[in-house]
């Protein structure tokens, strides 16, 4: 049995030869550092897309294609710091950009392929984003907002291979067609240097943009070592879209980091597609998601048996709570475990886990990592809880390396998430009497649908803008799949029939604006949403509802 | 509903798709093209195609119909809408 008795940060730090106060550039570690230490030729990516295309990269093809957008970028005026935002399908380019944004000093700002109109544009807006790498089946979205962000100067687009007549701030960026650039100045990122910019959305307010520096490398790497048990000769499947803080920090720090090949693969999910990758490419760490593992289950225990499985090794999960019953249905079919894993995109790297050697109870968020001190605070005293199976608010001692800095432009929410110098995690859990804790909920309104989450507030605002809509209540409804979804109750405006199509029209209006995820997956109509005396929609009333959760004090409840 | 031919259904199917869900005008899409593996229709957006369906053919699926694998086409999609039309 693995211990992790000895492990800590400084370890990290002997094993990259980092020094205190030294160069720390993410983007070089993932790929010059690698091939120094003579791993040049070693497969860094294989990516497949939906068509079984594959593509397959070496350290060194790495190396040179980030130094080539590297300094793409840098000739066309993109400086230290300027947030430079990644739109763009997991495709190859995706990760080749983010490490030469990494090596040119500028900060990544992944966003998801996914969003909407409204959500890009809030999240270019806050960001003032100076760049956007993208694809041409992108271009439709940004054209119709770029109008209103004056300070976003270019918009490069990675498959223009027809060279395609663009836009005015339009630039076509072919890999294939400029001179490959074999050596390029390193931006000397010192630890505290920011790196990465991830959007995440509360209960309330606009989404924050959360501020990562190049020294979250130590806690990525070390975590990607000891909690998902990468070794030298593994192939490695992180599931996560890099628009998410999993796929930029398992997805690509954290096995580069440590010379790990990694598959990619760009497509939907499908039971069958997911094992014939793991058989095609012999996968040995599989990191996913519940969600998707609840989905790979719905398929049934019979596909398992088509396929032969047995390169698998390891496997982990992050994003929700993973139920026992995912964890016992992988014992069984797979020979292994789920190992659920807790963290998020504030804390950049993981916190509390299952990790190899350790007991496993099935449903338990596990352990915290060694140099985490994680306790629970009483939700109103905020007092700490020291007994066994206790509710309280998980809260983590600040200090460990890749630890958000700040949310962006917004100092005022960042200071709001610390009590007496913890961490507030905005999630409840308990801990049993031999130290694993056992996650309970959120302790806001944040709906967390297949791993991602959604603020009830932004879909609440969205839907407003529709014509029909008079006022809204957004709360999350139990799903067997995704653990919660999306339900939003709608108050018509006068005029408007609640009929189905209505439904269906409001659904794909904040989906077109928002994002699928945000879309919701049901809508009630309502003759007249429950409020408190003071007008307040109570959103709580609806959500017990939906969860077949007492509904509570309701003295407050608005009479007719 | 029952007076729409197969052929009729797949086209209402088709442009349906084309104008919600294809904002890129590059891509040309037929009856075969791959939908949820290929992206092009995100899992979470299924659900609003499931109720398209279920709205304008007056059919219920049940949730374990609808699987990413039986919305992946719309040849798939409209066999699954005949299945549930049938008396």
């Amino acid at each position: 049995m693995m211990s992790l008795e000895n492990v800590d940060w400084s370890l990290a730090e002997k094993e990259l030869e980092y020094n205190c106060g030294g160069v720390i550039n993410i983007g070089w570690y993932c790929s010059d550092r690698i091939c120094i230490k003579g791993k040049d030729e070693k497969i860094a990516l294989v990516h497949e897309d939906f068509q079984n295309n594959v593509k397959t990269f070496t350290f060194n093809d790495v190396r040179l294609a980030s130094n080539t957008i590297g300094l793409f970028l840098r000739n066309l005026g993109v400086k230290v710091e300027d947030r430079v935002c990644l739109f763009l399908d997991r495709i190859p380019e995706l990760y080749f950009s983010f490490i030469g944004i990494l090596k040119i000093g500028g900060i990544v700002q992944p966003l998801f392929s996914a969003f909407g109109d409204e959500s890009l544009f809030v999240r270019l807006n806050d960001a003032g984003t100076r760049a956007v790498i993208t694809q041409r089946k992108y271009l439709p979205k940004l054209r119709r907002i770029r109008d209103k962000l004056p300070f976003l100067e270019f918009i490069i687009v990675i498959d223009n291979l027809n060279q395609s007549e663009l836009a005015e701030r339009e630039i076509t960026l072919n890999l294939n067609e400029i001179p490959v650039i074999e050596d390029l100045v390193i931006f000397p990122a010192k630890a505290e240097s920011p790196s990465l910019l991830h959007y995440t959305s509360g209960t309330t307010g606009q989404p924050k943009g959360v501020k990562h520096v190049h020294y979250s490398l130590i806690s990525q790497y070390i975590t990607t070592k000891y909690v998902l048990d990468l070794r030298d000769n593994d192939i490695y499947w992180c599931t996560a879209d890099p628009g998410w803080v999993t796929g930029t920090s398992y997805g690509i720090i954290g096995p580069w980091s440590m010379g790990v090949t990694q598959c990619v693969m760009d497509a939907g999910f499908s039971a069958q597609s997911w094992y014939s990758f793991i058989e095609r490419y012999k996968i040995s760490v599989l990191y996913s998601s519940p969600t998707a593992i609840r989905s790979l289950m719905k398929a049934g225990d019979e596909l398992v048996k088509n396929f032969n499985l047995l390169s698998l090794r390891h496997l982990a999960s992050v994003g929700e709570p993973l139920n026992s019953e995912a964890v016992l249905w992988s014992e069984r079919v797979f020979g292994k475990p789920f190992h659920d894993t807790y963290w998020q995109t504030e804390t950049g790297s993981i916190m509390i886990s299952n990790y190899p050697g350790m007991k496993i109870k099935p449903g338990s968020m596990g352990k915290p990592f060694p140099g985490i001190e994680v306790i629970l605070l009483d939700p109103d005293t905020h007092e700490q809880i020291n007994h066994p199976d206790k509710i309280g608010l998980i809260a983590i001692k600040p200090g460990w390396p890749a630890m958000m800095r700040s949310y962006w432009r917004n100092n005022e929410k960042y200071r709001e998430k610390f009590v007496n110098g913890w961490y507030l995690t905005g999630d409840k859990a308990n801990i049993d009497s031999e130290g694993y804790f056992w996650f309970v909920g959120r302790d806001d309104d944040v709906i967390n649908t297949g791993g991602h989450l959604i603020s009830p507030f932004e879909v609440e605002s969205a839907l407003l803008e529709h014509p029909a809509v008079a006022e809204s209540a957004v709360v999350s409804k139990p799903d067997k799949v995704n653990m919660e979804v999306v339900k939003a109750f709608i108050n018509l405006k006068p005029g408007f029939e609640p009929v189905a199509d209505l439904q269906l029209e409001i659904m794909n209006f904040i989906r077109k604006k928002l994002s699928p995820l945000a879309m919701p997956q049901e809508i009630e109509f309502m003759e007249k949403l429950p409020k408190t005396r003071s007008g307040k929609i109570m959103r709580r009333m609806l959500h017990a509802k939906e969860w077949g959760e007492d509904i509570g004090d309701i003295s407050t409840l608005e009479n007719d | 509903m029952g007076e729409m031919n197969i052929q009729e259904m797949k086209d209402l199917v088709l442009a349906y798709v084309i104008k919600e869900y294809m904002d890129d005008e590059d891509v040309v899409i037929d009856f075969d093209t791959p939908l949820i593996s290929s992206g092009y229709v995100d899992s979470f957006a299924m659900v609003s195609l499931l109720v398209f369906l279920e709205n304008r053919f007056k059919i219920k699926i049940p949730p374990a119909k609808a699987t990413p694998e039986a919305f992946d086409s719309v040849n798939k999609i409209v066999a699954l809408v005949n299945e549930f039309q049938k008396p």
